[in-house]
């Protein structure tokens, strides 16, 4: 099939971006990341600087790949990753538009690749449980119930990817960091930092320069693990209560 | 107040201060909903005249006034800010534009719809509040009913205001920007307060739903009838 795209070309995060446009053929079993490794091979057979895009896993476990694809982060199919997004997705002839993650606290480091570092330091900032260090701990010697796993594991889904972030209107990261909180703050392993965590995490999301939540849904209607809405409530009901007992 | 100050501070403080006035402000609409329906009982605004002399008397509703204006200019100041700051956390513009594929329009909309709603607001008060609260005593002229009883006629006000019919077309489009402000804003609240459950929050939805609708579908009424004459 003939693609028409659109794609994001930045040589370095301080240079002004523009659009170039560049036509592959494509087979409709291709994965969309596979069509850019097509277009690729074309660029440097001539000559030309090959476009720069994140990908690791290639099988939407990574959370590596990030593409906004004719305005949708991870393209137009509900929960996948670009990298799981195939050709057959679109039609002969179509022009798609490919851009990076575009927020303030994810800067671009080249054409689709984005920065997303911010991440990083607010998992740090208390995304963790701190545990003794020693022999291995018997995985059944801490009873969870069967439906706090599962739902600490449906948050625990988040492959902080950043889709969220890139399709909120405020480039907000609260279904991100919701996602982490809940995860933490349901299960036992997570009680002793609960509420020094939730408010260090939110602390470190504001001084990333991520915007405020306004809950238009948009995150969770494009997040690839399909991470409810839900993870956000919970994370306003853990931080209300840590400020209110003077956290 | 140190305790307090990440409600003007942290992205989640700021939020709960729009979820808490938010909903005071949807208390105060259903009270101002019922008062206004009484219009509609088309007994020469007997009933509301009286309901309006209770508003402006009793000194409950006096101070509960106070409270209403500083929940009013916490919400509008918190959200002008939120707006205009959220906004510029995507220096860079997306090109591809998905639609309403992933939230509604209303939702991304709010800034908009509450500046409307605000613009409205500012003649309404210049309107009816003013004129029945600093106004010099019976100067909206007053009524004595069957009854004996006298009191100032804001149902004449009213009917005064509504035989112009530009003010009657910014009413219902005052309507229309509330019922789609209120159909995010009443359950968006909820979320921000952390209620979010797989039972309660469909129930949540539907009454914000019918709430959005019947409101301000009353309020859009009133000025359409008095206009037309339906009710005198």
């Amino acid at each position: 099939m003939n693609i028409n795209l659109k794609v994001w070309r930045q040589r370095n995060q301080n240079s002004e971006g523009r659009f170039e446009e560049y036509k592959v053929q494509a087979s409709p079993d291709m994965s969309f990341l596979e069509m850019f490794d097509v277009l690729n091979e074309q660029l440097i057979e001539d000559g030309k600087d090959p476009v720069a895009f994140d990908h690791d896993c290639r099988e939407g476990i990574c959370g590596m790949c990030s593409m906004v694809i004719n305005g949708r982060p991870h393209g137009p199919k509900q929960g996948v990753t670009t990298c799981q997004l195939h050709m057959r997705s679109f039609s002969e002839g179509d022009t798609i538009v490919v851009e990076p993650w575009r927020a303030n606290a994810f800067p671009v480091i080249k054409d689709l690749s984005v920065n997303r570092g911010a991440f990083d330091r607010i998992i740090a900032s208390g995304g963790y449980v701190s545990v003794n260090t020693g022999n291995a701990v018997d995985a059944n010697s801490i009873l969870i119930p069967k439906e706090v796993a599962d739902e600490a594991f449906e948050a625990a889904t988040c492959i902080g990817c950043g889709a969220c972030v890139s399709a909120c209107k405020n480039a907000s990261a609260m279904l991100f960091v919701g996602a982490k909180v809940t995860q933490l703050s349901m299960l036992p392993q997570g009680q002793p930092e609960r509420q020094a965590r939730v408010v260090a995490m939110v602390n470190q999301m504001d001084a990333e320069g991520f915007g405020a939540c306004t809950n238009t849904g948009a995150c969770a209607a494009e997040c690839p693990k399909q991470i409810p809405l839900s993870v956000i409530a919970n994370l306003n009901r853990e931080y209300y209560k840590a400020k209110l007992n003077g956290k | 107040m140190g305790v307090l100050s990440f409600l003007f501070s942290s992205s989640l403080g700021r939020k709960l201060v729009m979820a808490v006035t938010g909903i005071a402000l949807i208390a105060f609409l259903l009270v101002h909903c019922l008062i206004n329906a009484m219009v509609l009982l088309n007994d020469g605004g007997q009933t509301f005249n009286e309901a309006a002399r209770f508003m402006a008397e009793n000194p409950f509703i006096r101070i509960s006034e106070i409270l209403l204006f500083v929940g009013f200019l916490l919400h509008i100041a918190q959200g002008l800010y939120l707006t205009f700051d959220n906004r510029k956390r995507r220096a860079a513009k997306y090109t591809g534009n998905p639609g309403n594929a992933n939230s509604k329009w209303y939702s991304r909309s709010m800034g908009f719809l509450g500046t409307i709603i605000l613009i409205f607001l500012v003649l309404h008060l210049k309107h009816f509040w003013v004129v029945s609260r600093f106004h010099a005593p019976h100067a909206l002229g007053e009524i004595t009913y069957a009854n004996g009883d006298t009191m100032e006629n804001l149902f004449l006000e009213m009917a005064s205001v509504f035989t112009n019919p530009i003010a009657v077309v910014i009413y219902v489009l005052g309507c229309f920007s509330l019922a789609y402000h209120l159909l995010h804003g009443f359950s968006s609240a909820f979320q921000t307060f952390g209620v979010n459950h797989k039972s309660y929050t469909p129930i949540i939805a539907s009454v914000g739903a019918a709430f959005s609708i019947i409101v301000p579908l009353i309020f859009a009424i009133i000025p359409v009838v008095m206009h037309f004459g339906i009710i005198k």
